[in-house]
């Protein structure tokens, strides 16, 4: 069997070519975390955590970590020459004034009209919104990425979310391991699939209706 | 020179951690600053794990990882109650919730950021349309403003707020650690009795007024820290992915 592209990092690795100079943009925990390691070269974003810092980097190299300097997922990170410390009301001002451009969360459910769940699964898992409700309703730009379906191969993107909401019509861009899928007024528009994949594959792992124009690209 | 020694003196809080920890006792209403543990103080954790308080009320913005900071308590069965934002990474808060052993209450993070600030400053609570059409605004009042639909999120104080503080002076003016600042500040100014302990305590008129995060009319005691006593997560999978 061949080895095939990883998951975390194809979806990591497409959700960075969202990012355009200047944006402000905040990174959920999970695989956007690593998309911080993908940013193309010539793009200069600005990355603001939660836990209160704007502008970080890249990963620090095996070594040079420093115990006090990470991002919300608890992972180090370098410091960019922009940067500044801040508290988390502070964190979450600039977040509600509507002044960050992109944020990148990971995603349970996600429904045709751009609903996402992302907090809880009820009865099972409970991790709590942490800052998801507060960027998923504020920033400019959503982009959910998740894989295309659960562990046990049952559909994520659906006509309607099963699972409590985080927040409702906030999704612009769905990123997952099959495809790339954008949230119109007409419904989900297929713009891209993975090469590993057929439309057909992405149609029957998704339990909404997609839109699917002539020319879909590979990724 | 000896007018300075003087006024250092006057104005000290510098004490131990044995006489910090006489405020915090069973079913204490407890704050604390941090982050996914950064910036939880960890001499106080483990004063209070050795003291062997229980039934503590937790606030703060989540539960850290099971063996590091604040998580310890939880780990440890000594919380009965949290109010908080976060718990996904520390699976024993999970565990305890669904067995009913501790009552998690949910805040989405900048909301439960600004009812602790609004607790610190005096006011009743905060309008905030953040959570609307989720399970968030449950139970809440609402209130319109210009046409506008708010939630009322009620402020938030507590007993004793305890954080981990970079340098503190003798008053209690302290400057935190990088992303260890987070709900530090904000805790500090919404208790009764605000403890910090910092990594270096410096003489007053050392720190540069401009630079002090949290001024010294807030913190009530200030103790020496003897640093983080836990493994960070990403050191435990290092080389591992």
């Amino acid at each position: 069997m061949a080895v095939g592209r990883d998951k975390r990092q194809l979806i990591a690795g497409r959700a960075a070519q969202e990012l355009k100079n200047g944006m402000i943009v905040n990174l959920g925990i999970g695989i956007p975390t690593l998309v911080a390691d993908y940013v193309p070269d010539g793009v200069h974003v600005v990355f603001q955590a939660e836990n209160g810092i704007l502008g970080y980097g890249k990963s620090p190299r095996a070594g040079e970590e420093d115990p006090f300097l990470c991002n919300a997922g608890g992972l180090p990170v370098t410091l960019t020459d922009e940067a500044s410390y801040f508290d988390s009301t502070i964190a979450f001002g600039m977040i509600r004034r509507g002044l960050l451009d992109l944020t990148i969360l990971g995603a349970l459910q996600v429904s045709q009209k751009g609903d996402l769940a992302n907090w809880i699964v009820p009865g099972k898992r409970v991790p709590g919104m942490g800052g998801a409700i507060d960027l998923a309703q504020k920033a400019k730009k959503v982009v959910a990425v998740t894989r295309h379906v659960a562990r046990d191969g049952s559909p994520k993107i659906l006509p309607e979310c099963t699972y409590p909401l985080t927040t409702r019509q906030a999704v612009n861009l769905i990123i997952t391991d099959m495809a790339v899928i954008e949230v119109t007024d007409a419904g989900l528009v297929l713009k891209e699939v993975a090469k590993e994949h057929t439309v057909d594959d992405v149609v029957r792992a998704t339990a909404a209706p997609l839109i699917i124009p002539d020319q879909v690209e590979e990724f | 020179m000896i007018a300075i020694n003087t006024r250092e003196k006057a104005l000290s809080k510098v004490t131990t951690l044995e006489e910090a920890l006489k405020y915090i006792n069973d079913g204490t209403v407890l704050m604390y600053g941090g982050f996914g543990g950064i910036g939880n103080p960890p001499t106080l954790i483990e004063g209070i794990l050795q003291k062997g308080v229980k039934d503590l009320v937790l606030i703060g913005n989540d539960t850290a990882f099971p063996d590091v900071g604040i998580g310890r308590l939880i780990t440890a069965g000594r919380v009965r109650k949290i109010i908080t934002s976060h718990v996904g990474s520390n699976p024993v808060t999970g565990q305890l919730m669904h067995s009913g052993k501790l009552e998690v209450e949910f805040s989405p993070q900048g909301t439960l950021a600004e009812r602790i600030r609004a607790g610190g400053m005096g006011l009743g609570g905060i309008l905030t349309d953040v959570g609307i059409g989720t399970v968030a605004e449950n139970g809440k009042q609402k209130i319109k403003i210009n046409g506008k639909e708010y939630l009322v999120e009620t402020a938030l104080t507590a007993e004793v707020a305890i954080v981990h503080a970079d340098k503190a002076d003798p008053f209690g003016n302290l400057t935190y650690i990088r992303s260890g600042r987070n709900f530090s500040p904000l805790v500090a100014m919404a208790a009764d009795i605000t403890i910090a302990e910092a990594d270096e305590i410096v003489s007053l008129g050392s720190l540069d007024p401009e630079c002090i995060v949290t001024p010294g009319v807030y913190v009530n005691m200030v103790i020496p820290s003897q640093g983080v006593n836990w493994k960070w997560p990403w050191e435990e999978i290092k080389g591992s992915s």
